[in-house]
């Protein structure tokens, strides 16, 4: 039997703030246990939460890259629920006013997956079993997270990839998170049901908790499908739960969860007041938002005239985008431009993450330089690659490593002079060649050699004198 | 009649005292009274006598504040860097916070010696502070009454000159019914006034630190020192009150529009009545206008009130878990058990009472006719206030329905007791200001309050009609016998 694919994703992002949500200790990741924390975010007796505004912004300049309605009016509510590593036993985070609503991603498809809601909450505690004994880190407690709902509008496993991926270099675009899933940065939880194709209604539906890589999100989405589906075929039916999905065995499993139905009571939080974000700001905000990937991708392409897969790789990282359009602004030509970025610098580069940092010696000026070299073939591609090597090496210019009498470019101009001087100072071989002496050429390429340190085009010089000399 | 803050700041300028010898007055004053009237349940004396120390210094350098080596009290809800805060719970036993609430700090700066932390029902909740896990504090005008509550500890020790001032704390009248009951000034600020860092959450919505004192002029000096806008605390407000509130206490009260409601009166004792009607006369008869108006909402206060406090408070004490400080039970078999046995056994009988009546008005199928319709009357009370303040300076009424009760009388009917704050949980849901001054005593000799409420940040007004009301209305409460002596 056939089913469709009903999916929605639910995306916690760890915003990049330099400091936590309700107080000012760093979100700094890593540091010994328990040293980033205060009364405020351990939740003790007395404290009280202070908003920090920049997690607002935040949160609005992700609605804002995910094409999202922002709420002029907006306030937090507690979600009330007991567990040791929340050690207030409530989360402030937000219920019915979440500050973004109603956006979408596009995929490559040209389908839209809709955002049904952004809203901005904090992180609990961390729980290390060790020993036989559980500690508690409240380090990550009270880092600002944004919880992104997707609408169930994915119907496949890849598209549930694709919409975590593009999510990921989005948030990564506009400077908002690092987006690590493996560090916890990005968590997603998916949910999923199946139907039967054209069946308006939907089926029961499972949760899969925590899935910390994008290729697991397409594998879980398979794998859960899988398993629904086959509850289905035998007869059987799904029950709603929340599932967890086992990297090793690549199978779903039920989660033993007993707060599934749990009632978090929610209610608005009376130590935050209720506020509100004028639409300047929101307009100060959408002015700061860098050229989204995609949009960039397109432009590459359709204005550019690159290759989609060189514009592709160009685009996901924000600073390589940045990098090659300002050598593009400094006159390099497109096609070198991008060619070696791809060719050169990502060949000096192992992992996602350092193309993401793009942290090279050369500026795009310095690059740009190189490039034009190219452009105007004074160097071949080879040599030009090579020079490019030791220039990322070094962090030293091109004048460097080629002199300007280096340039294989001596000028068609320049070489008819130089061709005019040998026939001139040699008259004799000159007459010889006229009167059909092949070999007395010689002598003129020798004063040439001799003039451009070896250095020029033989055959072009050939075809010159010959042609002064009237042959 | 007994010094207030400015005598006794004079006499310290004028080395006729010095502040460890006004220190150790008040502490042998303590030791002497406390056992019996239990007003204080963690004494700092140590910190206190070095502090008084430090204030001398200071005195000798010239140019102290105004409350430098002031002899003082902090209810035991109010954090203290190093020194006991347990809110008179057991679940909060041997707790010394790493930080001091907002207004401590503030004192502190001032050179305020603190004696100790107050007596008081188990984290604000009751209204005669015999829900502490210590005991209840004792009536110092008759100990076989209550203080009231729940700031109750706070009245008995400047009721019974055991410190010159205290900090309280104020959720449904938690300052001016135990004002009222042991015959001494009480002010509830309006919300925001003053900062609620450190102060351990009951109901965070309606709760504000306020000072009670012997007299009106007091009140205003203590309140000139704790208000301000905090930046640790989002509700608090940058109210530019001009200059110090305790020099214009004089002001004429000519004019001034004194509202009354009668749905502030029903069901009050008729001796509280008539003593309040007095008061009323003595105003206009010296020019206040009195009007007659109607706050039909108000006798919805009393249900909104507890479904707010104990909906928040539910929330507020999710995090007495036993895992970071505080009582943890001595054996238990899992996390969950372990937080189980500490909150059963930590927690008392009110706290739990309030505790679950919270989660029952949040929770789903019954929040909407619960906790979202109280939000809705709350508005519509506000709306009313709003309008009575367009007619009216201020609103003169009773702080209690009754005088102080006999001890242990009460404990049986929740619902008993909490209808002893119906005239003061209104003042908390609208959050304006208002102050209770002693007004005359029943015939058991018990202390009469009357309260006085403004408008949001009109706490100028309410300490000037309060003042002139002390000033004119003679010796209505008796003066205390016993106490430091200085």
């Amino acid at each position: 039997m056939n089913y469709e694919i009903v999916c929605g994703i639910e995306t916690h992002i760890e915003l990049a703030t330099r400091t936590k949500i309700f107080c000012s200790c760093t979100t700094e990741f890593g540091g010994e246990p328990n040293t980033h924390c205060c009364p405020v975010c351990t939740g003790q007796p007395g404290a009280l939460p202070v908003l920090n505004q920049k997690v607002v912004e935040y949160a609005i300049k992700a609605g804002l890259a995910l094409n999202c309605i922002i709420n002029t009016k907006s306030h937090m509510d507690r979600k009330n629920y007991v567990y040791p590593d929340l050690p207030k036993a409530y989360q402030i985070s937000q219920y019915d006013e979440p500050l973004c609503e109603k956006g979408y991603i596009e995929l490559d498809s040209g389908k839209r997956i809709g955002i049904t809601r952004i809203h901005i909450e904090e992180d609990a505690g961390k729980l290390i079993h060790e020993r036989g004994y559980t500690y508690i880190d409240y380090n990550r407690s009270g880092i600002p997270l944004i919880e992104i709902v997707s609408e169930p509008d994915i119907s496949s496993a890849e598209e549930a990839r694709e919409y975590a991926e593009k999510l990921q270099l989005i948030m990564r675009y506009i400077g908002i998170s690092d987006c690590k899933m493996q560090e916890g940065s990005m968590r997603c939880d998916v949910n999923l049901s199946l139907r039967k194709p054209g069946d308006p209604g939907l089926g029961v539906r499972t949760e899969i908790k925590n899935i910390n890589s994008l290729s697991f999100i397409q594998k879980a989405v398979m794998a859960e499908a899988e398993r629904q589906a086959d509850i289905l075929d035998s007869g059987g039916t799904v029950v709603q739960q929340t599932m967890r999905y086992d990297e090793a065995t690549n199978t779903v499993t039920p989660m033993r969860d007993k707060e599934n139905s749990e009632d978090y009571r929610y209610f608005p939080d009376p130590d935050i007041l209720r506020f509100s974000i004028d639409e300047e700001k929101i307009e100060e905000i959408r002015k700061s938002l860098p050229e989204l990937p995609f949009d960039k991708l397109k432009r590459y392409v359709n204005v550019l005239g690159l290759p989609e897969s060189t514009a592709r790789q160009i685009s996901r990282y924000r600073k390589v985008a940045e990098f090659f359009e300002e050598a593009l602004a400094e006159g390099a030509g497109v096609k070198n431009a991008a060619n070696m970025i791809v060719g050169t610098i990502f060949a000096t580069m192992d992992t996602e993450e350092e193309k993401e940092l793009f942290d090279i010696r050369i500026s795009p000026a310095q690059y740009a330089a190189l490039i034009k070299l190219a452009d105007e073939k004074k160097i071949n591609i080879g040599v030009a690659q090579a020079t490019l090597q030791k220039m990322l090496e070094s962090g030293k210019s091109v004048e460097e490593f080629i002199k300007p009498e280096d340039l294989a470019g001596i000028s068609d101009e320049e070489l008819e002079n130089l061709c005019r001087e040998a026939i001139d100072a040699n008259p004799k071989a000159a007459a010889d060649v006229r009167n059909g002496k092949e070999k007395a050429i010689n002598a003129m390429f020798g004063y040439i050699m001799k003039k451009t340190g070896g250095k020029a085009d033989i055959r072009k010089a050939e075809v010159i004198l010959r042609k002064l000399i009237g042959q | 009649m007994r010094m207030g803050i400015t005598e006794l700041a004079v006499k310290l300028r004028k080395r006729e005292i010095s502040a460890v010898e006004l220190a150790k007055a008040y502490i042998d004053a303590i030791e002497e009274l406390n056992p019996v009237l239990n007003a204080y349940v963690h004494l700092t004396f140590d910190t206190a006598l070095e502090a008084a120390g430090q204030a001398d210094q200071l005195l000798k350098e010239g140019d102290a504040p105004l409350l430098c080596g002031i002899p003082m009290a902090l209810k035991d809800n109010i954090c203290t860097d190093g020194l006991p805060t347990t809110c008179c719970s057991k679940i909060l036993n041997g707790f010394k916070p790493y930080y001091d609430a907002t207004v401590w700090g503030k004192l502190k700066k001032q050179g305020a010696v603190l004696l100790g932390k107050t007596n008081m029902d188990e984290f604000a909740m009751g209204s005669t502070s015999e829900t502490s896990c210590y005991g209840a504090p004792r009536n110092p005008r008759n100990t076989n009454y209550v203080t009231g509550g729940s700031s109750g500890g706070s009245a008995a020790a400047v009721c019974a000159n055991l410190a010159v001032y205290s900090l309280g704390s104020d959720t449904g009248g938690s300052i001016r019914q135990p004002a009222s009951f042991c015959g001494v000034v009480g002010l509830k600020p309006t919300y925001g006034a003053v900062s609620r860092y450190g102060l351990i959450a009951y109901g965070s919505s309606l709760d504000q630190i306020g000072p009670l004192t012997n007299s009106v002029k007091d009140a205003a000096i203590v309140f000139d020192a704790i208000k301000g806008v905090d930046n640790r605390d989002q509700t608090s407000v940058d109210f530019d009150y001009g200059s110090s509130l305790a020099e214009y206490l004089d002001r004429d009260i000519k004019g001034i529009r004194i509202g009354v409601a009668e749905e502030f009166f029903d069901g009050i004792n008729p001796e509280i009545k008539s003593k309040i009607e007095e008061a009323i006369k003595l105003f206009e008869r010296n020019g206040a206008v009195i009007e007659n108006i109607r706050i039909p909402a108000l006798k919805l206060a009393l249900p909104v009130y507890y479904i707010i406090a104990c909906a928040e408070a539910s929330s507020n004490l999710g995090r007495y878990d036993g895992i970071r400080y505080g009582y943890r039970t001595p054996s238990y078999t899992s996390i969950d058990d372990m937080i189980v046995k500490t909150r059963s056994e930590g927690f008392g009988d009110e706290v739990k009472r309030r505790i679950m009546l919270g989660t029952y008005v949040l929770s789903s199928g019954y929040y909407d006719a619960y906790y979202k319709k109280a939000c809705l009357i709350r508005e519509e009370i506000n709306r009313e206030f709003d309008a009575v303040f367009e007619k009216c300076d201020v609103l003169v009424a009773p702080t209690a329905p009754s005088t102080a009760f006999p001890l242990n009388c009460r404990r049986t009917s929740p619902v008993e007791m909490y209808l002893s704050d119906i005239c003061t949980v209104p003042v908390n849901i609208a959050g304006v200001p208002a102050i209770s001054v002693p007004c005359g005593m029943d015939s058991n000799g018990l202390p009469i309050g009357m309260q006085i409420i403004g408008r949001r940040f009109g706490e100028a007004t309410i300490l000037q009609a309060a003042h002139f009301y002390e000033q004119n209305a003679g010796e209505v409460v008796s003066a205390y016998e016993g106490g430091a002596r200085i």
